[in-house]
């Protein structure tokens, strides 16, 4: 333990008493049962420094393997059918009047929501002091980047003239010509550039200590890209000082501009005419549903992140676990939110609304349906009351990967399934992706795994600093006596 | 509102409108509007800007067929026009009329989710002109390329050259008379196109008929096109 209980004294000794309702009366015994919490079981810091930095260089024969089929796949089914769908137009994909948007548009609402985990995870529990968020706040931050990048590039292949696309920047341009600040759409994409710059140096920020670090412990490439990132980074009061500083500013600033985000997408559908998708209550559903999945995705990423990198040091049962329950609260908030919007939109009597209503629950749309419920509420629900799913990660991993297909398919169903039914009967359709669309859309996962692989191991994955630092608040005190964890705040 | 503001407007009379699909052909002609085949028709592809709905009514041998020209309906509140990020679709002043400007547009087909009556068409390959159909191309009018939005725009190119003639003649602009290519076509005079500023027009006399009701009025799009039609029925052929 640190320096700081030795001061305390010995024990006096094993008293004899009801074991299973007292705190550990020895130190040693102390630290052995809380050894499974990540901040009370501390290494010295120069091995701490050498399991991120192995794990960085963990890169074998199968890391490439799957790096070079993650690579076609992204090179062939996405840019590759995108390209294809560029040169010969639109009607490559399989929408049609009045499916104008189609799975692209599902898919782009999918990342987005997933790029929520990075903000939720790491600076809203940042802000609340969590303390089982410090060793996977860099997943998910990267994860927030990473997404958004896909989901940018969505914007792009959803336009029928992709190469107009950028007329859409507000910015002054020899067309004279102003973006309408009216649309929707262009609400949509100032709150994502937003976020996407936001992310980008809520990721960067806390990454310097650890690149400084990673920088005086490596040679050749890999020391002088970490040189030049590191912004010459010594570790002085002052630059500690101005880092933490920045850091709080910037996890307040993001945290509304998170909520904004989403919020925003939701108006996507919301401020249309087209019925079902006319629903205030849009907002603060879409956000519940983008953090749901991002925390999903967030488990699933450190599990995989864990095995492969070796990383069950700082990845442990504990963080599992609180995520765990922080999807079970997103799954009842969804829940509610899903009823509701449901239910008013049954009750409501309009008929348009009942026809889809009728198209999701016996429909075409019905097996996604009822696999949305299953995957987003049933499972979630019934199972992660139980701690020992909570702790076991595998199960836990195959939860999460259910709730993400589950939440695809709420966003599958929202933007699909509502198109086919409108005021004049006469233009009523129907909606399958065609090949080319299900090809990008498997191809931009196969693009985000390939951007997380590669970045994975070139920037550390765990913030050591802070491992660190709540390591260093965390310790083992003496009350009577009983050895209980306590907690010091390090801030100013 | 200018001077030589109009208000342009259309009625149709569905009690005599026979169906008899004229006034698209028209349409098609006038406006270089491609014909992309059966197959994607299927797929509602279609690049009708003025079309015929048809409704069946009854079962069996009381089975009857209802028709319903569409085009765009020129809504003087029009939901497509504020969700276009590029001001593709905008509102003309002084036409009161809804321009498509496809130069603008970048196929976002935003405007297509957000109207209710679904008259947008949207471009999904390159247009394709089969002989003899390529020799007949409007010079007056553009040919959209793939990923565009289109759309009725009450032949517009009409509407402006009549303008310019008057101006060139000296004639007050405001008096001008013009006839889309589908109410040029129909047979039955089913389709009036006229001013609504002017009063005495035989549009506005029409747009005031108690038969006379606008499509989803509870939407609030103010359209300018107008219906007709008995109280009690649809047309029917039985």
């Amino acid at each position: 333990m640190s320096a700081m209980n030795e001061a305390t004294g010995p024990v006096l000794s094993d008293v004899e008493g009801p074991a299973e309702m007292a705190a550990p009366v020895s130190q040693a015994r102390a630290e052995e049962e809380y050894s499974h919490h990540l901040l009370l079981d501390p290494r010295p810091q120069e091995e701490m420094n050498r399991m991120v930095l192995e794990s960085l260089q963990r890169t074998g024969r199968e890391y490439w393997i799957v790096v070079a089929v993650l690579a076609v796949m992204a090179l062939g089914g996405f840019v590759g059918a995108w390209i294809y769908q560029i040169r010969w137009g639109m009607g490559v994909a399989g929408i049609n009047r009045p499916n104008y948007w189609g799975v692209f548009i599902a898919n782009f609402v999918f990342w987005v929501g997933i790029s929520h985990s990075g903000t939720f995870v790491s600076a809203i529990l940042r802000v609340l002091g969590a303390e089982f968020r410090r060793p996977i706040t860099r997943a998910a931050e990267m994860m927030t980047t990473v997404s958004l990048l896909v989901a940018v590039s969505f914007l792009g292949i959803h336009v029928g003239r992709t190469w107009r696309g950028y007329w859409i920047l507000p910015y002054p341009n020899q067309r004279g010509l102003w973006p309408n600040f009216r649309s929707p759409f262009l609400f949509d994409e100032i709150a994502i550039a937003a976020y996407l710059v936001g992310s980008t140096l809520y990721l960067y920020l806390p990454l310097i200590p650890d690149l400084a670090m990673a920088r005086d412990r490596t040679t050749g490439w890999r020391n002088r890209l970490y040189r030049a990132m590191a912004l010459g980074w010594r570790g002085t009061e002052v630059q500690w000082h101005n880092l933490q500083r920045a850091i709080a500013v910037f996890a307040f600033v993001i945290i509304p501009v998170m909520f904004s985000v989403h919020t925003i997408v939701a108006w996507d559908f919301a401020l249309t005419k087209v019925v079902g998708w006319h629903s205030s209550i849009f907002g603060p559903y879409f956000v519940t549903g983008a953090i749901f999945s991002g925390v999903s995705a967030v488990i699933n990423v450190l599990f995989i992140a864990r095995s492969t990198m070796k990383l069950h040091y700082f990845i442990r049962e504990e963080h599992f676990d609180a995520l765990a329950k922080l999807m079970l609260v997103f799954s009842f908030v969804w829940t509610y939110f899903f009823f509701t919007d449901f239910f008013v939109e049954w009750y409501g009597g309009h008929k348009i609304g009942h026809q889809i209503t009728a198209i999701q629950t016996m429909g075409p749309m019905a097996p996604f349906f009822y696999a949305m419920l299953f995957f987003n509420i049933v499972v979630p629900c019934a199972t992660l009351w139980s701690r020992r799913v909570r702790h076991s990660p595998v199960i836990l991993f195959l939860i999460a990967l259910g709730v993400n297909v589950g939440m695809y398919l709420e966003r599958f169903i929202i933007v699909t399934g509502f198109l086919r039914r409108n005021d004049l009967p006469f233009n009523w359709g129907t909606y399958t992706p065609s090949p080319v669309e299900i090809s990008i859309s498997l191809g931009s996962l196969a693009a985000f795994l390939l951007l997380y692989a590669l970045l994975s191991r070139l920037f550390p994955i765990i913030p050591v600093w802070e491992v660190r630092e709540g390591q260093l608040a965390h310790t083992l005190r003496r009350f009577g006596r009983a050895w209980v964890p306590t907690i010091a705040e390090l801030e100013e | 509102m200018t001077e030589n503001s109009h208000r342009w407007a259309m009625v149709i009379d569905l009690d005599l409108c026979t169906a008899c699909q004229a006034c698209v052909v028209a349409c098609h002609a006038e406006n270089n509007a491609a014909t992309v085949g059966e197959e994607e028709v299927s797929k509602g592809r279609s690049l009708h800007w003025i079309r015929i709905e048809r409704y069946w009514q009854g079962k069996g041998s009381h089975l009857k067929a209802d028709f319903m020209p569409l085009l765009c309906q020129q809504c003087q509140n029009a939901p497509c026009e504020p969700v276009c990020p590029l001001y593709a679709t905008v509102h003309d002043e002084t036409e009161s009329i809804n321009i498509q400007v496809y130069n603008r547009c970048a196929g976002i087909r935003y405007c297509g989710v957000n109207c209710p009556y679904k008259v947008r068409m949207f471009n999904w390959f390159n247009p394709y002109f089969p002989e003899p159909l390529n020799e007949q191309l409007n010079p007056d009018v553009t040919v959209r390329t793939r990923g565009i939005m289109e759309k009725c725009n009450f032949c517009i190119q009409r509407i402006r050259r009549a303008r310019e003639e008057a101006k060139a003649d000296g004639l007050p602009v405001d008096k001008i008379a013009v006839q889309p290519a589908c109410v040029q076509t129909c047979p039955t005079d089913a389709l009036v196109f006229g001013d609504l500023n002017d009063p005495e027009s035989r549009v506005s006399q029409l747009a005031r008929s108690p038969r006379a009701f606008v499509l989803l009025e509870e939407l609030g799009t103010q359209p300018s096109v107008f219906y007709l039609q008995r109280g009690d029925s649809h047309v029917s052929y039985e």
